[in-house]
């Protein structure tokens, strides 16, 4: 399939999922927390398209994009979503600890900047050179407030270790807006170099601009040019957690959310394939059949998987010897 | 039989760890520094390479994260805090991350780290130099935590850590740090869930932490002297908690005091007779006590740092209140030391 193509189908199978699981939360079984990515589906898909599956992914709380661009089960996603057995961490982390070893997503979870260190200790060597293994880690603006960024940016930055920190600066932590929270006229990019690493902010809506920028940054790691610090402008479409709309906490202007709905990156990109005749209403039509059917199959495995049994409430505190 | 310091059997576990397998690591601010970690690093980096006997950035946090990263590439890092109180900079991520790290991804990651932390008393070292926050982790489903004793612990325990699958904390005392103990020269492990009964008695039981056991033999030769014959049990380990050590030794005395390093309020002497109580609400014939550091923070003047951490002296007049025994056991042995805040008179600061 055309590279484009399949950019346009990871995306579209992002924006799917999250909204087969918005449409199916309110049935109040997916009983966990869950931070939906509606609107910021480029980013992911921008920087997996160059990773393979040997390379790490870690994530924070809004991980579901992230994990699914990077090849994660979807089947395993839905189940732990459903506190299932068979979900991606047996039902014992939900949406906010997602993880596929064979995909290379190592780790999601949701305190602030957590797992920025552990992306940049997991491609530590006491040889040097000896692979060209890189680890992106991605977290929101909220993160790079925590005094954890900046320890780890300097470590890696000591080291020259091939980390790519990819920054989805949607504009609000929880409710409280990028100004109340950062100094004015300061791009999180900005504190790239005062550690020595090379940044860059770009559009995170534009997928064609988020692959340029990632492909730069990933080829240089893996070149043993050391780490890099992507900032990417997006928007949250939804609440901060859970699967409604929340423009009646009015924290943010509908005219806000109306230039950011216009800025939808999958009809951007959409339109652009269109033009270009990689893509038309039948194959669109085929593409969302496909997906839809991958995603109907998960939810049926999902539910009908086994609870994990009360009695091994104890495994996987310690590490059985 | 070999005898060697504890700092120095600490040295000896490390360098035969790596020795034996070269995924480990040493980290902590100054480890391959000119004093190493009050000898136990010391040299290290000369034998094993500064890849792999780690100086670190001032950031205690954020190199937690890095070592449990460096879990997921296969190493099996051994991170250093000079005191435990800096390790309270790294709190989010050894309890939201390195302790649930197998648990909250269904058993499929490991987190084989170990923490040195010390802790200690005495020269002033005060309010946020000399705590001994071993309570808290232990509240912390996830973690095991030892507090090795003797330098044979101190080698065998950690040796046995490095091994250990899931993170394992090691509290040692500064105190300890110069006292000679029979080590064995081999590298040999020490189980990790067990009690230890040092001397048989039955009279009283008395349960002690690190060096609060060191004190609670001196009480004990001091009451032998006088006819009475305390157990005293060197605990260990307090996660996992060897309570059936304990039960049995309580059983044949009926009395019990517990001496620990650290505050008593909500601490480790409450664990152990809740649990004694749980088991068995008839098994103490008197009221137990508790040693330990009262409800204040570590003051640094030595007059107020005297009254503030307890000596063997302390635990001979709680025995004498339990068995209801004439106190002047104390006075007649005296203390006749003129300052209480160095292990011994040739001990000089700083430290």
């Amino acid at each position: 399939m055309d590279n484009l193509l399949k950019l346009f189908e990871s995306m579209l199978r992002i924006r799917m999922v999250e909204e087969m699981i918005a449409e199916r939360y309110s049935e109040q079984e997916m009983r966990c927390p869950t931070h939906f990515c509606l609107g910021q589906e480029a980013v992911p898909v921008g920087v997996s398209s160059h990773l393979r599956h040997t390379d790490y992914v870690y994530s924070g709380h809004r991980s579901h994009g992230h994990y699914l661009a990077k090849g994660g089960s979807l089947k395993a996603m839905v189940s732990e979503l459903y506190g299932k057995e068979t979900g991606c961490a047996l039902g014992r982390g939900g949406s906010q600890h997602l993880n596929d070893l064979d995909a290379g997503f190592i780790a999601s979870a949701p305190i602030l900047g957590g797992t920025i260190p552990i992306a940049v200790g997991s491609v530590y060597s006491t040889k040097s050179n000896v692979t060209d293994k890189v680890s992106v880690v991605y977290f929101g603006d909220g993160a790079t407030e925590e005094g954890i960024f900046h320890e780890a940016l300097n470590f890696a930055s000591v080291k020259k270790l091939p980390v790519i920190f990819v920054c989805e600066n949607n504009l609000y932590s929880v409710h409280s807006s990028f100004d109340v929270r950062q100094p004015k006229d300061r791009n999180i990019a900005d504190i790239g170099p005062a550690h020595k690493i090379p940044s860059v902010r770009a559009n995170g809506n534009d997928v064609e601009e988020v692959m340029k920028i990632a492909g730069d940054a990933i080829n240089r790691a893996r070149d043993g040019g050391g780490p890099s610090l992507l900032e990417f402008m997006t928007y949250r479409w939804l609440e901060h957690c859970g699967p409604n709309k929340d423009l009646d906490l009015s924290y943010r202007t509908k005219e806000e959310m109306d230039e950011w709905l216009s800025k939808c990156p999958i009809k951007l990109f959409e339109t652009k394939l269109y033009k270009k005749n990689i893509l038309n209403k039948e194959s669109r039509f085929r593409i969302e059949q496909k997906i839809l059917k991958e995603i109907n199959s998960a939810f049926e495995y999902a539910k009908k998987s086994p609870f994990p049994d009360p009695q091994t409430l104890f495994d996987y505190t310690y590490v059985k010897s | 039989m070999r005898k060697i310091k504890y700092f120095q059997a600490i040295h000896e576990a490390h360098s035969q760890s790596m020795e034996a397998d070269d995924n480990v690591i040493i980290l902590g601010l100054g480890v391959p520094g000119p004093t190493g970690i009050f000898g136990t690093t010391k040299g290290l980096v000369d034998k094993f390479g500064e890849a792999r006997v780690l100086d670190m950035p001032s950031s205690e946090q954020g190199m937690t994260g890095v070592a449990l990263g460096m879990t997921i590439a296969g190493y099996r890092p051994v991170m250093i805090h000079m005191r435990v109180d800096f390790s309270t900079l790294a709190m989010d991520q050894m309890v939201n991350q390195v302790a649930k790290w197998h648990f909250m991804y269904g058993g499929k990651m490991k987190a084989p780290m170990v923490f040195r932390m010390i802790i200690g008393r005495g020269w002033g070292q005060g309010p946020q130099h000399s705590q001994s926050l071993q309570a808290w982790f232990a509240h912390i489903p996830g973690f095991k935590v030892l507090m090795p004793t003797t330098a044979y612990d101190a080698k065998g325990m950690l040796l046995s850590a490095i091994k250990d699958d899931s993170p394992v904390i090691i509290f040692e005392h500064r105190w300890l740090y110069n006292v000679d103990g029979i080590v064995p020269k081999d590298p040999y492990e020490v189980n990790l869930n067990s009690a230890r009964v040092l001397h048989k008695g039955d009279d009283i039981t008395i349960v002690a932490t690190s060096y609060m056991v060191l004190e609670a033999l001196k009480a004990s030769e001091i009451l032998s002297k006088h006819g009475i014959k305390p157990e005293v049990i060197d605990l260990r380990s307090i996660v996992p908690l060897d309570i059936d050590t304990i039960y049995k030794s309580v059983k044949k005395t009926g009395s019990l005091v517990v001496a620990d390093t650290g505050t008593i309020n909500f601490g480790i002497s409450a664990e152990i007779i809740s649990r004694l109580m749980e088991m068995d609400h008839s098994v103490l014939r008197n009221i137990p006590k508790r040693i330990g550091l009262p409800f204040c923070p570590s003051p640094t003047s030595p007059s107020l740092a005297e009254k503030f951490f307890p000596r063997a002296n302390d635990i001979i007049l709680c025995v004498c209140d339990i068995l209801d025994l004439d106190k002047n056991i104390l006075s007649k042995e005296g203390d006749k030391e003129q300052w209480h805040d160095v292990p011994d008179s040739s001990f000089t600061g700083p430290y």
